[in-house]
């Protein structure tokens, strides 16, 4: 088997894992959403973070995303933009949920 | 084992075959990350906006009214089959598959996204219907500024795809169009990565605190 060859082959196995990966992630998702119904935090808290562990998954074998074969400043540029929203969507969610609680729009 | 080529750009890389193609993505690829960041800042805000607004539905339907389960089910694996389809043409024509493979691919692909616009806009519609409109309440608003701007982003996606066809077919696999391919490989990519965010944030986040 030339080099071409095995090289197709790993690269099409790593999409193929990283959908198999993403579906199972998926079926699970949904099946809890209908098994246990949508209620509570404990099984919203288990959705989040099979959600994150989906957002790994194609990180890594949709988009190649990894610290060992990519160049670092590019990376840099990600992990950046990612602090940038975290601190966004974060600080946002605090200022006004905490604003939320003070002028009793939430039933605490 | 051998061991795997090094990347000169992070994500997909086209690697030593396409050598001067390689070359050339090297720097357009890092712009299209900076507009994909700042792409993710924006959606980054809808989101923040969208979670501040679960609790405002002043009185009109929410997301138990709404949101019908199902559809979102289809179109998630919908969007996550693109996702690899889009994947493997651009492997297709990297490595110099049959013509008729790639076309295949992308002809899937396209038939995909186009399924997921057609089920999303469905979905819309029947939103509408139960009375969820934009101008209805902040919940409502904060929903129609994050879902559809995702889903105008895979049509945008889609007319990529066209217009790359058309240019694959009048000026044959060129450098320039190998790594636009992988770029528009990326944007794809990029939106499953933000509908994971939306059936998570919007759906079950709205079906649990909504």
């Amino acid at each position: 088997m030339d080099r071409r060859t095995e090289l197709h082959r790993r690269e099409r196995r790593r999409y193929m894992i990283g959908y198999g990966g993403s579906l199972l992630l998926t079926l699970v998702v949904f099946s809890i959403a209908y098994l246990f119904g949508i209620e509570t935090r404990g099984v919203y808290l288990t959705i989040g973070l099979l959600g994150l562990a989906q957002l790994i998954v194609q990180l890594v074998y949709f988009l190649h995303i990894d610290r060992r074969r990519s160049s670092r400043e590019d990376l840099d540029l990600i992990l950046f933009s990612t602090l940038v929203l975290l601190i966004i969507i974060l600080g946002t969610v605090w200022i006004l949920g905490n604003l939320a609680i003070r002028m009793h729009v939430h039933p605490m | 084992m051998r061991r795997a080529p090094s990347h000169s750009y992070p994500g997909l890389n086209l690697g030593e075959d396409h050598a001067s193609a390689d070359k050339f993505s090297e720097v357009v690829t890092f712009g299209f990350w900076v507009f994909l960041m700042s792409d993710l800042v924006y959606f980054g805000l809808m989101f923040a906006i969208y979670i501040t607004m679960i609790d405002a539905q002043a009185g009109g339907p929410g997301p138990h009214e709404l949101f019908d389960l199902r559809s979102i089910f289809a179109q998630t694996l919908i969007l996550l089959t693109s996702s690899l389809t889009v994947g493997l043409a651009m492997l297709a024509l990297k490595y110099n598959l049959p013509r008729a493979r790639i076309v295949l691919l992308f002809g899937v692909t396209l038939a995909l996204g186009l399924s997921f616009l057609v089920l999303e806009i469905r979905d819309f519609m029947a939103i509408v219907d139960k009375g969820g409109i934009p101008q209805r309440s902040g919940f409502l608003s904060a929903f129609y500024g994050l879902v559809p701007l995702h889903g105008l982003h895979v049509a945008a996606g889609c007319l990529w795809l066209i217009v790359l066809g058309i240019q694959l077919r009048v000026m044959g696999l060129t450098d320039l169009l190998m790594s636009r391919v992988v770029r528009l490989a990326l944007f794809w990519h990029f939106l499953d990565l933000i509908w994971i965010g939306i059936i998570t944030i919007v759906y079950f986040g709205g079906l649990t605190y909504g």
